[in-house]
């Protein structure tokens, strides 16, 4: 269905994340950006965690084989269709013999390719996403790279009509809960940790992305037995700059845990470039409850919206 | 009774911890309880550690504040279940160039390469708890006179089966990777597949004994 002529830095098929083995130590993976995955999903018919390309920094270039949609969210990214724009956030049906070019995004990071019918890959362990570290899942257990040839599965609903959605703003304020060992940092550090601001280094990786700023001090050298993980995690090393663990983050770690991002939020990191200042905004368990009860009610109203029965329903 | 407490981690996430020390008896009841909640309605996924569990919730916006509560009792309820534990015998060919580190370790420790194989190898271990990569076990039961320190800077690759010394542990990476332990000996055995069902050689509760292979020192 897709030839990639030119795979770009890094460009992997993720979809919702590989839930349910870490006890074995097997990461979650899947897409840095949730919504974005979701939106190019419901704008071509799909489900919401159905596969599609990740695509870092853009700079992918591919040929379509065979007639279907596709849609381009996430990263604002110059995109081509034969030469003419498309625009992120929306669906667009393809012809065999067609090429779409990604550009630099002028903001943001990464950008999502969905497919009418989702890319089809075997699952593995349950999940299409790609194992990057452990060299599973996804494309043959590695990023795509030039010449491979991407097959879309069966379509469940085609896409009527050219349309648009509503992207969710991506931003550098990122709310968190204090976590566990929140109160084990002096006074200035935990003052430190919402109010000044943090750069990315360019160590950060889908593993986990590495903060630059003030030293954060522990007041206690009490020692941490490993515990489980998960994305969204804040440690901090010895080195007193912390980490936010990312989708491929390690199942188990134990560095001490300073904040939790909220769920709701995560995707804002998956947009911001190297060098970029990130802030954390502290908010509360009922906040962060209530940010993603919204996020998801968001993408539940699209999808009726969106659904065949629904519109011919409101032309009638 | 060990003391417990629990607390969230995040907004959908609960961990229950326990005061150390760390043993095997504790350790062993955190098995039970994570093989009695996983499948419950409320708990999406459970991970054990290393003398902690922690629980994702299925619908935290509906239970998280309750779940404190919720995963305090049930650990008070639970009792040490011994793990239908299974017995695993790891092959694995010690010294030369499949364990670079090994004359190093045996000088570290003040003994002859063949006396540090026989130590490790004399032993058996316990899997307390899977993680790092997947497959990768955390061992206890290291003889203390053979821990020796990590590399001061990790090596960039070590090769998939290598057996390692890292402080106070031992254990098998099961897949290519950058790491610092002392590298001692490699086993031919796949610790990790995703094609398989477990994916992994090991679980928790397995207890290991590492086989000296002819091919190597023994």
């Amino acid at each position: 269905m897709l030839k990639v002529l030119h795979a770009g830095m890094m460009t992997a098929i993720q979809d919702g994340g590989r839930n349910g083995f870490r006890h074995l130590g097997i990461s979650l993976s899947g897409v840095l950006d949730l919504p974005a995955m979701k939106t190019a999903n419901l704008l071509v018919g799909n489900r919401l965690d159905d596969a599609v390309l990740e695509i870092t920094l853009g700079q992918f270039h591919a040929q379509i084989t065979a007639p279907g949609w596709l849609a381009l969210t996430g990263a604002d990214c110059h995109a081509l269709l034969d030469g003419k724009p498309v625009w992120t956030g929306w669906c667009f049906q393809v012809r065999p013999g067609q090429t779409i070019t990604l550009t630099t995004p002028k903001h943001g990071m990464r950008s999502y390719l969905a497919i009418s019918g989702g890319f089809d890959v075997p699952r593995v362990l349950h999940s299409r996403s790609t194992d990057l570290k452990g060299g599973f899942g996804g494309y043959l257990g590695r990023k795509i790279m030039d010449g491979d040839l991407l097959i879309a599965g069966e379509v469940r609903t085609m896409p009527s009509r050219q349309i648009g959605i509503r992207q969710l703003l991506f931003g550098n304020r990122v709310r968190a809960l204090p976590g566990p060992e929140y109160r084990e940092f002096s006074a200035d550090s935990q003052e430190a940790f919402w109010r000044s601001s943090w750069q990315l280094s360019p160590q950060s990786n889908r593993m986990g992305y590495r903060l630059q700023g003030r030293t954060l001090t522990r007041n206690t050298d009490r020692e941490l037995f490993s515990h489980g993980l998960l994305p969204g995690v804040v440690q901090v090393p010895h080195g007193g700059q912390p980490i936010v663990l990312m989708a491929d983050a390690q199942t188990t770690g134990g560095y001490p845990r300073i904040a939790c991002v909220i769920a709701a939020d995560l995707f804002h990191l998956a947009q911001i470039r190297l060098g970029e200042p990130i802030h954390f905004v502290q908010c509360t368990l009922e906040e962060a409850h209530a940010a993603w009860l919204e996020q998801t009610r968001y993408f539940e109203q699209i999808a009726w919206q969106l659904d065949p029965a629904h519109q011919s329903a409101i032309m009638a | 009774m060990q003391r417990a407490r629990c607390y969230l981690l995040g907004e959908s996430t609960v961990v229950l911890e326990l005061e150390p020390p760390i043993t095997l008896e504790s350790q062993q009841r955190i098995w039970g309880l994570a093989a009695r909640i996983t499948g419950y309605d409320e708990v999406r996924e459970v991970i054990p550690g290393m003398n902690n569990l922690t629980v994702l919730l299925a619908n935290p916006q509906r239970s998280a504040l309750d779940a404190i509560e919720r995963l305090q009792n049930w650990w008070e309820e639970s009792e040490s279940v011994v793990p239908v534990s299974r017995d695993v015998n790891i092959p694995v060919i010690y010294g030369g160039e499949t364990g670079p580190d090994l004359n190093w370790v045996a000088d570290y420790a003040g003994m002859s390469a063949r006396q540090l194989v026989e130590c490790h190898s004399s032993v058996t271990y316990v899997v307390f708890f899977l993680g790092f990569q997947p497959g990768f076990p955390y061992l206890g039961g290291l003889p203390e006179s053979i821990a020796a320190p990590r590399h001061a800077e990790p090596r960039l690759s070590v090769p998939a089966g290598s057996v390692g010394i890292g402080g106070k542990q031992t254990g098998i990476y099961p897949l290519e990777t950058p790491g610092g332990w002392q590298i001692i000996g490699r086993t031919t055995l796949v610790m990790f597949d995703p094609r398989n069902d477990p994916p992994t050689l090991l679980l928790p509760g397995d207890n290991v004994r590492f086989v000296p292979q002819r091919e190597g020192i023994c």
